[in-house]
């Protein structure tokens, strides 16, 4: 991956603006960019979401397919997230296979679904200890502008929302799918995700690129929608203080309930 | 910004046509193309042809870290095409397989004689094709789409690049073969060319076809290629004026 450059100048003035309580695009500390979201964007995948943060930009998709579970977990389904940071995103995007931040992006939205009992995977299971259904969640990084674990969970939870499969039967113990009868997928909770920056002592939500590439510090939230928290990763070179998390504690509840406004009043 | 039209009307039965979406045998999906839809880019396009949504970056000219392949009187063109996972019926594994390798380098192929190279010595010109959505003809729907993302990025070039194929499917000449007509069709011929002066710059053929029916498949493939040649031109009309 390659490394871009941050003149001091920028890193000088984006500092001196957060501590004067401003941003560089005139947002206050709370606001997060324009938020577009988009479901059904993609007919041949079973659920699929595309979301705008700012220009931040990514395309979900969510594919079944029938596997079998792990020893441990029996009767439970799966879910799998997997995250590409494809180089037409960004300059500093390169091919090849997924490096740290790729892998980290899809570990924390995975976490941040998984934890929250998002999918009830229990109604994925088809025949106990053999065949459970299997969901692909893929995030498509398509432009970087920053804030890309905000833009994944709110698109992979729309995406889920959005999902339909097949209806699958046990007949003589083989699985027998009805590709006519799609059912949604079972959605118990909803979760999504709040990034702050560190950057001239404040946390501000949803970095911009420019943000985030002169912040000390990162911590990401992810929230249930009854206010409890179900993942958090902190990220940056600098070390956050107590108080600094219990603040974005705090004021993740407020932020995460607009939110999620976004997502589509009602599974399906 | 883009629209994605998320429909399946694909045909209106409105010909007598044997073809599973009723178009004629010289009609192409319904298609559209935009110019400049990524924002960190340095030129994009997105195109819609049937039911393939293809969305194109281009980069550079640029360094070119990888010493070894940099030439030291001319800039490479490197193409990178890539499916989305859920781009397809059943979730294709990321990253390249043979059949993404052998797409990616016939396409830098096809635009490579259109793009003035020399101009720009030991740096690289990228072009990133991902599909976001498969419905047969995606090679030529991520050539005619990196056309315009490279026309978009100010690349200096001859002539836009345009492809299209045409196949025969139970035993008709047609254009722009669909999925089904793909894989259940008797051969596929994918065509990119220069329309300026019609040089073609791709030619690949795959299935049986007696050399007349192979003259017209090419005549129709070369026919489609100017129809979405126009449309190219709009979408950069469109972006930037006349």
């Amino acid at each position: 991956m390659g490394v871009t450059i941050i003149p001091e100048i920028i890193r000088e003035s984006l500092n001196n603006l957060v501590k004067n309580g401003e941003r560089s695009d005139d947002r206050s500390f709370d606001d997060y960019r324009d938020i577009y979201l988009e479901t059904g964007v993609i007919s041949k995948a079973e659920g699929s979401a595309r979301v705008k943060i700012g220009k931040t930009q990514i395309m979900v998709g969510a594919k079944p397919q029938i596997g079998e579970p792990f020893s441990d977990t029996p009767n439970v389904g799966v879910l799998m997230t997997n995250s590409e940071l494809i180089p037409m995103a960004s300059p500093d995007f390169e091919p090849g296979p997924p490096d740290e931040r790729s892998v980290e992006l899809a570990r924390v939205t995975d976490r941040c679904m998984r934890e929250a009992g998002v999918v009830d995977l229990e109604k994925l299971c088809i025949i106990e200890g053999k065949k459970v259904w299997m969901i692909f969640l893929d995030l498509h990084i398509i432009d970087y502008d920053g804030n890309l674990m905000d833009a994944a969970v709110l698109g992979s939870m729309a995406a889920l929302m959005d999902t339909k499969i097949p209806e699958a039967r046990v007949e003589d113990d083989e699985v027998v799918i009805d590709p006519e009868k799609k059912v949604p997928l079972p959605i118990k909770e909803k979760a999504l995700m709040c990034t702050f920056a560190k950057i001239g002592g404040e946390l501000i939500v949803d970095p911009s690129l420019e943000e985030e590439q002169v912040m000390d510090a990162r911590i990401s939230l992810g929230m249930r929608a009854d206010g409890s928290i179900c993942a958090m990763q902190k990220g940056g070179m600098h070390p956050l203080n107590k108080d600094e998390i219990l603040k974005a504690v705090e004021r993740t509840g407020e932020i995460t309930k607009k939110l999620m406004e976004h997502l589509p009043q009602n599974n399906q | 910004m883009i629209t994605i039209i998320t429909n399946k009307i694909l045909g209106k039965n409105s010909t007598s046509s044997k073809r599973a979406d009723g178009r004629a045998s010289d009609e192409l999906r319904p298609f559209k193309i935009e110019a400049g839809v990524l924002e960190r880019a340095d030129g994009s396009a997105y195109l819609e042809l049937g039911g393939n949504k293809v969305i194109v970056a281009v980069y550079g000219p640029r360094e070119l870290h990888i010493r070894r392949l940099m030439q030291p009187d001319r800039a490479v063109l490197r193409c990178r095409y890539n499916m989305a996972p859920f781009s397809v019926d059943d979730r294709k594994r990321p990253g390249p397989d043979r059949r993404s390798v052998e797409i990616s380098k016939i396409t830098s192929e096809a635009l490579m004689p259109a793009v003035f190279l020399e101009k720009f010595p030991r740096s690289t010109i990228d072009v990133f094709i991902e599909v976001l959505e498969a419905e047969g003809g995606t090679r030529c729907a991520g050539i005619t789409a990196a056309s315009v993302a490279l026309a978009d990025a100010g690349v200096p070039m001859r002539d836009l690049v345009v492809a299209c194929a045409a196949g025969k499917f139970e035993g008709e000449v047609v254009l722009d073969l669909s999925e089904v007509e793909d894989k259940d069709g008797e051969a596929d011929v994918p065509v990119a060319i220069m329309p300026r002066t019609g040089e073609i710059t791709l030619l690949q053929s795959d299935g049986n076809l007696t050399p007349e029916e192979f003259g017209k498949a090419l005549n129709l493939a070369i026919e489609g290629c100017m129809k979405l040649s126009e449309a190219q031109k709009e979408a950069i009309i469109k972006r930037y004026g006349d």
